[in-house]
């Protein structure tokens, strides 16, 4: 707990000291007081914004993951699925989903719909990919004894699925779900820096717009706060997830 | 080349009759058509080189292969090399996972006393990865034992043991098995002579099974007392027979 404060503060030190070396101009880089001052000073604007943006990350995270965890099932269920979509859906990360955003807000307008789908869009290929992998390697033992357990019957699959296949891949899935929290909130902030009427990326544009550089700062710093405090409760959530991976084996 | 019967008494009938097509790998003919005949409380040990068809022969008569004349998936339990705990499910929770996987109600009461008889009455709750080795293969036994079929297959199950805890399975599983068929694929002959009742080498290309020898001694036995030590020596002498 000690380590990323004492870090953090050598960086403040680090900031400070950059502004007083080179006689940095506010509108440049503010110093590091100026920046907690818009901070407290402008604390409601930046919750309710954070608000919006927090909002737009956990939607976008919650339906991205569904939609990939879906496809990932999708494409273990059916052959034809893999023959069709899996290619489609690897070439698809060619395309930047930057280059969507502009068209995304044309299509699902300035509120949050479209930020939300941004970061959909992002979230599920992590989650996806990783799923869909997990789901495959599942140990053969464990599928082999599961087999002559059900003599092989199809009306248990669902079962195997379910009690193996699927908490096999737990481990993959909350990887992919790390990662799906940790670019999250690109997709947000991009989608507000296309159109947008409310969120910290809109903000950002305001302040630049006004040249308030250290309110632009504050509101990358709650930014960065609640991309944090995000990925923290995704790692909480599979730590809850995976009890068998943590230190202690014992259940009790 | 079979050790005889020390006893004269004729055999008792199959109780199970295994037929098998024999099996390929592509082009690649691994195991020759075979038949096998189990009697009952019967243990018959199947011993021969690695890779010579041993698994193929034992996945193919709990059905994970095809090729057996009457499919007898339903009557079987499997214990493989490996003891394929999940290590997200508590030991209980392994010894019941053939019943959740029927989606039958689940004997707990049976999974616990059986956990109790294996010595493992302090673990139930635990994850596997809290227990050694030989505890692991004692949880795979209670589950292989909580199926309760007639058949049960032990493909090398204790292989992965070192030598005292082997000594201590090969003896529970002598105990707890003995009112079961029980089909051995082992590449070990001291194993075979300690707890088979009749022991089968499988060898060649592809590999056939022929019978090497009877036992008429109650299991499990010392592989090194002299009464045990002519079908140790049959038994090396067949595995250094020209493969046909």
């Amino acid at each position: 707990m000690m380590r990323p404060l004492v870090t953090l503060l050598g960086l403040v030190l680090l900031w400070q000291l950059i502004v007083t070396l080179f006689a940095l101009p506010p509108y440049i880089l503010p110093p590091p007081h100026a920046v907690a001052l818009a901070f407290i000073k402008r604390g409601d604007v930046l919750l309710t914004e954070a608000t919006v943006t927090l909002a737009e990350m956990l939607l976008g995270l919650a339906f991205g993951a569904l939609l990939g965890a879906m496809a990932a099932l999708g494409l273990l269920a059916s052959q034809t699925a893999r023959r069709w979509l899996l290619p489609v859906i690897v070439a698809s990360q060619a395309i930047p989903v930057f280059a969507l955003a502009p068209l995304l807000v044309l299509w699902f307008g300035y509120g949050m719909a479209s930020k939300i789908v941004m970061a959909m869009l992002i979230i599920f290929f992590p989650v996806a990919a990783t799923l869909y992998d997990g789901l495959r390697r599942t140990e053969p033992g464990w599928l082999d004894l599961a087999q002559v357990m059900t003599a092989n019957a199809p009306r248990h699959r669902h079962r195997i699925l379910l009690r193996i296949r699927l908490m096999a891949a737990l481990p993959a899935f909350a990887s992919g779900l790390k990662i799906a929290a940790a670019v999250a909130p690109i997709g947000a902030v991009i989608g507000e820096w296309v159109g947008a009427s409310a969120g910290l990326g809109f903000l950002m544009l305001q302040a630049n717009a006004r040249v308030q550089t250290d309110l632009m700062f504050a509101a990358l710093i709650a930014l960065a706060l609640c991309a944090v405090a995000l990925y923290a409760a995704v790692d909480h959530l599979s730590r809850r997830l995976l009890p068998w991976q943590a230190d202690t084996h014992v259940l009790k | 080349m079979t050790l005889p019967l020390s006893s004269s008494s004729p055999s008792p009938p199959p109780a199970l009759q295994l037929r098998g097509h024999g099996f390929s790998y592509g082009q690649h003919a691994v195991l020759a058509p075979f038949a096998l005949d189990l009697r009952a409380r019967e243990t018959v040990a199947i011993l021969g080189p690695s890779g010579g068809g041993k698994s193929t022969l034992l996945k193919q008569v709990a059905g994970l292969l095809p090729g057996l004349e009457t499919p007898v998936a339903e009557t079987v339990a499997w214990m493989a090399q490996q003891d394929l705990l999940l290590p997200w499910a508590s030991i209980r929770e392994n010894v019941l996972l053939g019943a959740r996987l029927r989606g039958e109600q689940p004997d707990i009461a049976r999974a616990e006393s059986l956990l109790r008889r294996l010595g493992l009455s302090a673990w139930m709750d635990a994850y596997p990865a809290a227990l050694s080795g030989g505890m692991r293969q004692r949880a795979a036994l209670a589950r292989t034992l909580m199926e309760d079929r007639p058949l049960v297959l032990m493909d090398e199950p204790f292989s992965a043991l070192d030598a005292i805890t082997r000594a201590a399975m090969q003896e529970l599983a002598c105990e707890l098995l003995q009112d079961r068929m029980v089909l051995l694929v082992t590449h070990d002959p001291a194993e075979a002579c300690r707890i088979a009742d009749r022991v089968l080498l499988l060898a060649g290309h592809p590999a056939q099974l022929r019978p090497v020898t009877d036992f008429a001694m109650p299991a499990p036995r010392d592989p090194l007392s002299p009464a045990v030590l002519p079908a140790l020596r049959l038994i090396h002498a067949a595995l250094q027979e020209p493969l046909p």
